[in-house]
């Protein structure tokens, strides 16, 4: 059966506490901590943080605990605009980006946690392996029987590049990914929201020659048919994309092909 | 632990090549239901208070009689797919996967032909 609650070295204890001294503007960030070489159960440390002194993003909280507070807070970021898809994490329960989640949206205390159910590498890091691969598995790229045009690109009516939309923006955070409850139940054989929005981008594209094999490796009850519409994936997305409509388009393409 | 490719893992054993069917049979079921559930409460609520003559004369009329075992057929057939989705997403040991599996189809099949034959004992019997 699936597991419904943590092991238990993976219990999250209480952690420390910081303090802000003499700050006014005070908000709590409680993040979870996790050191593999200490041999310690998780824990949730509390960081007082003076807003006064801070940026408005959760992402400038947590560079401002990591500069001023506690270096050993370890965490991915890069472009800190909403590109890159490095800060990727569960705050205030909720997948998201910390570089776009205002602090101001967040009531109470702030809880931040990794992305659910992936392995930790440390504190906010997840181990992304699995869905790394599962993206190298659905060929992420143009492919094509006929050679390439001697004089320029493949080309593209606008209406064909419109099938695009919704579908090329997407940064691979792994947001919605983690946010499945089939993802957290059946990861390896379930290809997953972010694997599957990707594989409709090379399916819906005109200049792409390889839809009938792309389609077949999808065709399987669980790569594809393990999402049951729940949603999660759609709400969660930081950059407001759908992937449970391309997974839906992908459906589909299956039953068009039959009839 | 595995030390498996990541890949490997990924790839896995391929596409079973099938999925369609048992996806579309459930939007099917599903659509089917809407006006069978429909008929079977209001048919309930006409039948608030009747007693067992009353009701096999209603279940004597061919129309209800079809009506009743199209429920019963598409409630089991629909039920059956959603319990098997279900034990698939759950029930992850091989042995207990594959025994509840084939003991979900089999009670299907039990309960299909149960049901639509104590619905034709009392629509057609004496």
């Amino acid at each position: 059966m699936v597991e419904f609650a943590l092991p238990a070295n993976s219990r999250v204890q209480p952690g420390k506490t910081y303090k802000a001294a003499g700050a006014k503007n005070v908000k709590v960030f409680k993040i979870y901590r996790y050191d593999p070489d200490s041999g310690a159960n998780p824990r949730l440390d509390s960081y007082e943080i003076d807003l006064d002194h801070c940026g408005p993003m959760v992402l400038d909280a947590l560079l401002k605990i990591k500069n001023e507070i506690d270096s050993t807070l370890t965490f991915r970021r890069s472009c800190r605009e909403g590109i890159c898809g490095s800060c990727a994490m569960n705050i205030d329960g909720t997948n998201t980006l910390a570089c776009l989640k205002p602090i101001e949206e967040i009531k109470g205390d702030a809880k931040i946690y990794p992305l659910p159910h992936m392995p930790v590498v440390k504190d906010l890091i997840p181990d992304l392996t699995v869905p790394y691969a599962q993206l190298a598995s659905i060929q992420p790229w143009m492919q094509t029987q006929s050679p390439p045009p001697p004089d320029g690109e493949r080309l593209q009516s606008p209406e064909e590049r419109e099938k695009l939309d919704g579908l090329w923006e997407c940064i691979l955070c792994f947001c919605c990914q983690t946010s499945c409850p089939s993802y957290w139940w059946n990861g390896e054989k379930y290809l997953g929201p972010s694997i599957l929005l990707q594989a409709a981008r090379w399916i819906h594209d005109t200049r792409d020659e390889f839809t009938g094999e792309r389609l077949d490796a999808l065709e399987d009850p669980f790569k594809l048919y393990r999402c049951h519409t729940i949603m999660n994936c759609t709400k969660t997305c930081p950059k407001g994309l759908n992937p449970a409509k391309a997974i839906g388009s992908i459906k589909e393409k299956l039953l068009e092909r039959r009839s | 632990m595995t030390l498996r490719n990541p890949i490997g893992r990924a790839r896995g054993v391929g596409s079973a090549k099938e999925g369609v069917g048992h996806h579309w049979s459930t939007v099917v079921t599903a659509v089917a239901l809407v006006p069978l559930s429909l008929w079977f409460v209001i048919s309930l609520i006409g039948l608030h208070g009747a007693d067992y003559a009353a009701f096999k004369a209603w279940l004597s009329g061919p129309f209800n009689a079809t009506m009743f075992v199209l429920t019963i057929l598409v409630v089991v057939y629909h039920a059956q797919l959603g319990v098997q989705m279900v034990v698939e997403d759950y029930v992850h040991g091989k042995g207990i996967k594959f025994a509840t599996l084939v003991g979900i189809k089999l009670g299907a099949a039990f309960l299909a032909v149960f049901m639509t034959v104590s619905v034709l004992k009392v629509a057609v019997g004496v």
